[in-house]
Formats: C-alpha cells, structure tokens, sequence
C-alpha cells in the first residue's frame, strides 16, 4: 500500500465523518417531521460565511463567532420552519420537495452575491498547521474536524438517549397522535428539530471552510448527502454515520482510480453510480425501516 | 359571441362524452383557436412591436413549454417525481443534430426523431423507476442527472465533449430557415402539435390510467391498471417531448454546451410546472412564460433602478445573474405557500369571476 492510498483512505475517513454528522443533521429533519430537505448544503454555506464574516468583520476570537454563527442558525433553523415549511402541512411530497429545492437555491445565489463566488480562507486558528500522528503528516485541521465529528455524534447520543427534548422528538417520530396525546407540541417539536439540524450542519461548513477556505462549493454537501443517508436508510441516525463514512472512502477510493487509471471525474460521479445500485438493491439502505408494501 | 352570456353557471353534464370535452362550449373553443390566429398573424401585421426580442421570446417560451409540458404529464398526471428533466431535454438537443449530421435526414424529421430516441433513454431510466415511488424516486433521478451530465462530457462522438455540438439551422426539403420570425412559426406548430396531443392523450383510458395512478396507486392496481407499464411508460412520454423540446432549442441556437444541462435547468422545470399549475396542460405554458419573462423582469428593474442609491448599496450590475436565481428561488418557494395550484387554477377563478358577473357570490 502506497502512502498516497494511505493518505486517501485517510481523507476518506475525515470527509466520511464530516459526511455522516451532515447526514445526521438530514436524517434528524426527516424523522422528525417527514421532510427531505434539499437545502441541507446551504445551512452549511450559511453558517461558513456567517462565521468566516463576523471573524474578519469584527476581529473576535475564533470561540465568540462560532457562538454568533450558533445563535444565528437556531434563528434561522426555527424561522424556516415556521415561515416556510408550517403552512405546506399536509401537502404532497413533491411540493415539500420543491420548497426545500427553492429556499436553496435562494440561498445560494443570495450568498453568492453578498460574498463573491471566489473561495475566502478563514483567519488562521491554529498556530501548528500540521502533526504527525503514526508516521503520517495530518493538518491540525483535520484532526479537529475528526474531534468535532466525534463531539457530534456522542452529543447526538445522549441527546437522544438522556435528554427530555430529545425523548420527545423521538416519541413524535415514532407515532405524531400518541406523542400529541401525552402532551408533547409536535410544533415545538419540527421547530427544535430544524433549529438543531442548521445549527449541525453550520457546524460541519464551518470544519470545511476552515480546510478548504469558504465558497459556494460547500453546498454540495448537501446533494453529496443522499448517497450516505440512502446507503445507511434515511430514518435512521447511526445509518446516516455508518454511510457517511463508506461514501467518503468510496470517494477518496475513486479520485486514485481517477489519478491512476485516468478515467475522468470518477471522483465526482461515483457516489451517485452508488446510490442507484443501492435503490435498487436495498431501497431502504442498511439500517433503515422496511416498509413492506406490495402491489 | 352570444354563447359568453348563455353559459349555465355550473356543471350539468349528463354524458360521459360531455365530461371528457376538451372545451365546454363552442365560445371556449372559437376563443382558442382566434388566440392561436391572432399569434401567428401578430409579427405579420405589426412587425415593430414584436421584434427580434418577442420572438425570441415567443421561441424560447414554445420549445420550454413543449419540455415543460412532458415533465407536467410525469410530475403533475402519473405523480413521478423527476429532477432529471434538464438532462432529457439536453439529450434531444445532442440527438437531432447527431442524427442530422450523420445520416442528412432533413432537421424537421429529425425533431420527432430525437424525441423517439430521449424517449428510449427515458424508458431505460424508467424501468428502474417503476419499483420506486415518491422521494426515492425524486433521489434518484437527482443521481441520474449527474450521472447524465457526466456522460454528455465522456461522450466526445455524441455531444462534442467539451467543445459543444453545432447544429445546421431548420430546414424544409431544401428552404433553409435563418430568421426567428420563420422558426416562430415552426415552433408555433410543434407548440399546437405537441399540445393537442397531450391533450387528447388525458382523455384516452391511459391518460385516465395515468391519473389514477396518481391519485390513488394501490386502487389503480386493484382496479386493473398495470401500474408499472404506466409508471414506465410515463418516462417514455415524457421523455419524448423533453427530446422534442431539446432537439428545437438546438436548431434555434446552432449551438449545444453541455454545460447548459445542469441541475439548476431541471429545477426551473420543475419550477415552471408548479407556477403553472400540475396536471394541468395549458398551467405549463402560463408557467414556462412567467419563467421566461421572470428574469426579463429582473433586468428591468435593475435598469430601473440603475445609478440610483439602491444599485450602488446592492451592487445590482454585477449581481444580476444572482438575482435572477434568486428570483427563481423565491417564485417557486412563494407560489408553493400561496398558490400552490398554480397560476392555471387562478385563471380558473378570474374565468369563474367574469361567468358570473356581477353577481359573483
């Protein structure tokens, strides 16, 4: 094994999780109110730009505007929902989908004209860019995007394992009358829901825009998470983990074939090549609930 | 025009064949057809107010509404979801000047004929498509787009690669076509063509068998209808007048990118089917001309706007591009949460207005 193969599986796994907290923050959406959300990439490219904004516009420490850029999310997390999503209760899929569709593409032109299009690097956060941890070289970065993934998830845990909020968004999940009926407010309920999933996935945009510097690119994030959320079945949260990581190593698997073979933009391409051959073989992915249903 | 006033003020059918007429009354009908007269004989009679911009205009909005037209028959009649459709109308665009260039047929048989072979494409996506339902299958004609426009750039004999294709102009057995105001009209014709087929195809037993599908799959199935034919021959129509869509923007441009057939294109199909009204055929003409003239709208007001504080504080000139997505974006988010039938169900009501003025209560 070659160090460039290492150095990609290693990728893989970082990118993997960054995947599977992103998928996490869908899957959350999903079950919680049964909406699939098709801006998931711009909550990322949101909160990058509001972060990367406060830190360059007001000089603050690095801990200050990730704090703002939370606060922001929650505001917009809720607002969202309430504005946009509230009155479309009820309605058929294909128009929950359309309004997910069009608030990204909002989104994403609104911020491509505040900011530019050109990628913008964060302020420097770390005084040692790189260590080295087994022989190999990694950037501080990465590792503290591999700790904030981790950081995540174990919150995700006990949030839904311990915490009185997040027993009630599993209840709701569950079944929408009987959670009603034992005094939970499915409103509150969607707002948390979506209010939580922004503030996630701002999170993760704000760990790649301190990698990659911040540009519209990242919203791709948010179409690069339906292969993980199928693969690992899209109600399910430790799927959304578990597909996350194999769909960021397939990834980082295909740019060697890429660069070996010569075979074009497989890189790109091959998580979607993934994602048929999944819906056909196991629509409802490794974890998620088999709805039985024949004609 | 006696029948506008003798109109009954409701519905009193006692036939079959009277409910599945295509227009009510005679009025309705003559109404139509003066419509589509007055249109064509438009650039004739006044030939300075529709210019070289209203024609292209007028074409732009005819071989979109004929794309559009296909994705409503898949969205709005069988409930398919697609997010693929740009994709479709690209390969008709790279179909017919392929089969032009490499066989001569003349470019007016190779119109119908790119349709036949999107159609084959759509078929082949389809099959897949009929295990799948409702937001799986939303993902994964999200992945066949990607996966298509991936194959426009490895396909170097198709579709030119990265340089493009050309396409030779419009042609009769010989009678070039150079001018807009010659290719509106055949435009003009494949926009009837095209739209009184689907029309006529709704009131057929698989138009109806499309729209239970829709409504209600599990009774359709119950009730006979084959769910996975329609399901899969869906595709295929649709596909069709995308490919027949396709194939007329590119004899209009004399030139196909295949960079023009991203996710956004596909998303203001979508788009233009919702503002218009699914499941309704005249909803996706009223909704491809809104997203023709949306961003015309945006330019206006920024030229209204120009040298004004507003421009300077916002940067207007430069952000134009972005603020016609925006548009786009903000169109389709609003029309879902306030007129979420679209423009064709509003044009119903000012219709049910004006039957029963003054006493519209």
């Amino acid at each position: 094994m070659d160090a460039f193969l290492l150095q990609l599986l290693v990728n893989g796994v970082i990118v993997g999780m960054l995947y599977g907290v992103v998928g996490m923050a869908f899957v959350l959406i999903y079950k919680a109110s049964q909406v699939v959300n098709f801006a998931q990439g711009e909550f990322l490219l949101i909160g990058a730009w509001v972060c990367w904004w406060t830190l360059t516009e007001f000089d603050i420490p690095f801990v200050f505007g990730f704090l703002i850029t939370l606060v922001f999310m929650f505001v917009l997390g809720v607002l969202i929902q309430v504005v946009v999503l509230r009155p479309l209760i009820g309605e058929p899929i294909i128009s929950v989908i359309m309004v997910t569709i069009g608030l990204s593409i909002f989104f994403q032109s609104l911020l491509n004209w505040m900011f530019g299009v050109f990628a913008q690097p964060f302020p420097r956060i770390f005084e040692t860019p790189s260590m080295e941890i087994f022989g190999l070289q990694v950037q501080t970065v990465y590792v503290m995007s591999m700790f904030v993934s981790v950081a995540i998830m174990a919150a995700f845990a006990w949030f839904f394992k311990a915490s009185k909020t997040g027993l009630a968004m599993r209840a709701t999940a569950f079944d929408q009358q009987a959670a009603q009926s034992l005094g939970i407010s499915v409103r509150h309920v969607f707002a948390t829901a979506w209010a939580i999933s922004a503030m996630v996935s701002a999170v993760a945009g704000v760990v790649v825009g301190v990698v990659n510097g911040v540009s519209s690119a990242l919203s791709f994030f948010g179409i690069k998470v339906f292969p993980a959320v199928i693969l690992g079945g899209l109600d399910s949260i430790i799927g959304a983990v578990v597909g996350g990581l194999i769909i960021g190593l397939l990834e980082n698997l295909a740019a060697y074939v890429d660069v070996d073979l010569q075979w074009g933009n497989m890189q790109r391409i091959a998580p979607f090549y993934a994602l048929i051959l999944i819906l056909m073989i196991k629509p409802y992915g490794l974890f998620g609930t088999r709805d039985i249903e024949r004609v | 025009m006696a029948g506008a006033t003798m109109r009954p003020c409701g519905d009193f059918r006692t036939s079959y064949r009277a409910d599945t007429t295509i227009f009510d009354d005679r009025f309705s009908r003559n109404s139509v057809i003066v419509g589509i007269v007055l249109l064509a004989l438009a650039p004739i009679v006044l030939p300075e107010v529709f210019d070289a911009y209203w024609m292209n205009m007028f074409i732009q909005i005819g071989y979109l509404s004929i794309a559009a037209l296909g994705l409503n028959i898949l969205v709005g009649f069988t409930g398919q979801i697609s997010i693929g459709h740009a994709v479709f109308f690209g390969f008709g665009a790279f179909a017919s000047p392929f089969i032009n260039s490499n066989t001569g047929i003349p470019v007016v048989l190779c119109v119908p004929l790119a349709g036949v072979m999107t159609a084959a494409v759509g078929l082949l996506f389809g099959v897949p498509a009929a295990r799948i339902k409702g937001l799986y299958l939303a993902i994964a004609t999200l992945a066949a787009q990607f996966i298509l426009e991936d194959f426009f750039s490895r396909a170097e004999g198709f579709t030119g690669g990265v340089h493009g294709a050309t396409a030779n102009p419009m042609s009769f057995f010989g009678y070039d076509i150079y001018t807009d105001r010659e290719y509106f009209y055949v435009v003009l014709v494949f926009v009837i063509v095209m739209f009184l087929g689907a029309t006529n195809m709704m009131r057929t037993r698989d138009g109806r068998a499309f729209v239970a599908v829709r409504d209600h799959y599990l009774s359709a199935e119950i009730m006979g209808v084959n769910l996975t034919k329609y399901r899969v021959m869906s595709f295929g129509v649709s596909s069709f007048y995308a490919g027949v869509g396709g194939a007329l923007y590119a004899h209009y441009l004399g030139f196909v990118s295949i960079e023009a057939f991203n996710i956004l294109f596909s998303i203001q199909f979508l788009g233009m089917i919702i503002i218009g009204g699914l499941g309704s055929v005249m909803g996706s003409l009223m909704g491809t001309a809104f997203m023709v003239f949306l961003p015309e709208a945006m330019d206006a007001l920024s030229r209204a706007v120009a040298g004004g504080w507003l421009d300077r504080a916002l940067n207007l000139q430069s952000g134009i591009n972005n603020l016609r997505e925006m548009a786009i974006g903000a169109a389709i988010v609003l029309f879902l949460i306030f007129e979420p039938d679209g423009l064709a169900h509003r044009w119903r009501q000012i219709k049910a207005y004006w039957k029963l003025y003054p006493f519209s209560y």
